[in-house]
């Protein structure tokens, strides 16, 4: 019989599993026993077995998962919607991060900060790994398929480091890996992170279509930027250069790394992100991730 | 528990040691030898040191503490090394946060005691997520504004929520620099720790009091607790100055139990020490 592989969300339901099974480690957030159990990526185990439900307080809640994690058990906390990270960073980055550095404690926590949108408003809404990433200290994790996901657990486990994961529901259903589409002679170059990754590639196969030649190289490990020698290829020979594609507010990640990219290359690099405006929870007033046609859009104006 | 001579000492002989550690500070501050803020607790130094002995006795070692930011004589009174603790003020690599701590981030992996990252309060919700994932017993040290933060609040929640092995320890001087807690806030820290359904008090700095708020026949740990314990700020909220040279001095108070020549004798015996471990370093 044919070994069905397993999603996304299977994937992070088996490691959580395993992590409280067999790692004795510890699982803490808001709501994780609720009726959808995180969109479905936890096992139903409850705080006899590690699973621990939090309170309302987001701020102590940061804090209360840092302790755990200075503890030495390796702790997982897994934030609903990434927007609550405005409260839940705070003493993630002020002590987590730091206290290696400072005091040669590791703090080694896994966040698990899931992002969706449409239709849920002013915060909820959306990427914001950008609130973390200007800070030293923690390594930022997008991964969008089962194999991506694997890795990042796996590093986190082997080390001692404070990791921002940066899920999206809208990758729980993926089985298959994201492989880049890499041209000799490309007119552009996509550098996708998150969600907008299934965009890029569909951008790509759509715009080949009419003789427009778009690579895409996905950007999985945000912090630290380590581009491939390929990508770095791909955009040193593109005519008209790139764009990092995120589904947060394009002034952070995006700009930052579009300007690492052309520091290295020499090519213009710009930014495509979410608009520099508040989503609303109605549909014409929402603000979502660049879709295939923005992408489209975006790809064409540079060539122009 | 009623303290007797032999406690009585043993506390005096900490505290003993805290005040001439501040003194000492004090006065390299002014020499300009230290070279970023350093928040001193002389006049507070009772609370750690009174802790401390209260944890010796009744053979509690395996403990974790946290650390507010005016925090010297907690580090000394529960085994910090005092040469690290002279070279972290001096921004040496060997101190003991690496150079890193300065006076407001001290830290001992030795004595098992954490450093604050300097968000204040944040060693509330740090020490309960601690103490829930080790159920160590364990010390959470602040002042009376940090207990102001939010998550502080919380903090006190969820540890009587889960029943934890921790006791808040409130070092309330009144000041938030030189705000008073009046103006700041028309509630008490243990009345709201009641109100989470936790043991709490509100008391003195005198070390009898303190030990009768600890339940040694249960064990000390036996169930949360909040002690908000009242205590009198002797120099500024940084650097060496006095904003009240009249202010109660609980050293010299307890000094007065023991005999002249007794008091004479300690304060001497670590005013010297002390000094012989700046001079290591000078």
């Amino acid at each position: 019989m044919e070994k069905i592989p397993l999603n996304l969300r299977d994937t992070i339901k088996k490691i959580v599993k395993d992590h409280l099974d067999i790692e004795n480690g510890l699982v803490m957030g808001q709501c994780l026993t609720a009726v959808g159990w995180v969109g479905g990526t936890l096992p139903e185990i409850y705080e006899d077995g590690g699973m621990v439900e939090l309170p309302m307080a987001d701020v102590s809640n940061g804090g209360f998962a840092v302790g755990a994690a200075l503890s030495g058990r390796k702790i997982i906390y897994v934030i609903r919607y990434q927007g609550f990270n405005w409260f839940n960073a705070p003493i993630i980055i002020n002590y987590a991060c730091k206290s290696k550095e400072i005091w040669g404690r590791p703090c080694p926590l896994f966040v698990r900060s899931i992002a969706m949108e449409g239709g849920i408003g002013p915060v909820a809404g959306s990427s914001h790994h950008s609130i973390y990433y200007r800070m030293p200290g923690i390594k930022i994790y997008s991964p969008m398929t089962p194999s991506e996901y694997k890795l990042t657990y796996d590093d986190f486990m082997k080390g001692d480091d404070v990791f921002y994961v940066s899920e999206h529901r809208g990758s729980y259903d993926n089985f298959e890996d994201l492989i880049d589409i890499h041209f000799d002679d490309p007119h552009y170059v996509l550098f996708p992170i998150s969600i907008t990754r299934f965009n890029a590639i569909k951008a790509s196969k759509e715009l080949i279509k009419i003789g427009i030649k778009v690579s895409v190289c996905h950007i999985f490990i945000i912090k630290p930027f380590l581009p491939s020698e390929a990508s770095l290829d791909n955009l040193s020979n593109a005519t008209y250069g790139g764009c990092v594609v995120d589904d947060d507010y394009p002034d952070g990640i995006a700009k930052s790394l579009a300007n690492d990219l052309s520091n290295i290359t020499g090519k213009r690099v710009e930014a495509l992100g979410l608009e520099d405006k508040t989503a609303g929870f109605a549909k014409e007033v929402d603000n979502m991730p660049p879709d295939t046609n923005k992408i489209i859009a975006k790809v064409r104006s540079a060539i122009n | 528990m009623i303290l007797d001579q032999s406690l009585s000492s043993r506390i005096y002989e900490t505290a003993a040691l805290n005040r001439a550690f501040e003194v000492s500070a004090f006065e390299q501050m002014k020499l300009g030898n230290i070279k970023f803020p350093a928040y001193l607790s002389a006049g507070q130094e009772y609370i750690s040191a009174t802790i401390a002995v209260a944890l010796e006795e009744a053979g509690i070692n395996d403990r974790q503490i946290f650390i507010q930011h005016r925090g010297h004589s907690t580090y000394l009174s529960f085994g910090g090394d005092i040469d690290k603790l002279v070279l972290e003020l001096l921004g040496d690599k060997r101190g003991c946060a690496n150079g890193m701590g300065g006076s407001a981030s001290i830290h001992s992996v030795e004595a098992n005691i954490y450093g604050h990252d300097g968000l204040m309060g944040s060693q509330g919700p740090i020490s309960t997520g601690m103490c829930y994932a080790n159920k160590i017993p364990t010390l959470c040290f602040t002042g009376d504004a940090a207990v102001e933060e939010d998550y502080f609040l919380a903090s006190i929640g969820w540890a009587s929520t889960k029943k934890l092995p921790i006791i808040f320890i409130v070092e309330d001087n009144n000041f938030s620099i030189l705000t008073e807690k009046k103006v700041r806030r028309n509630w008490d820290i243990h009345d709201v720790a009641k109100a989470f359904k936790m043991k709490a008090f509100n008391i003195d700095d005198d070390p009898q009091e303190i030990f009768s708020c600890l339940d040694f026949e249960n064990g000390i740990f036996s169930e949360p607790m909040l002690l908000n314990i009242n205590t009198h700020r002797m120099f500024w909220h940084a650097g060496a100055g006095v904003d009240d040279p009249d202010i109660f001095d609980r050293h010299k108070s307890i000094g007065e139990i023991f005999t002249a020549d007794y008091r004479e004798n300690i304060q001497n015996k670590y005013n010297n020490y002390v000094s012989n471990v700046w001079k290591k370093y000078l």
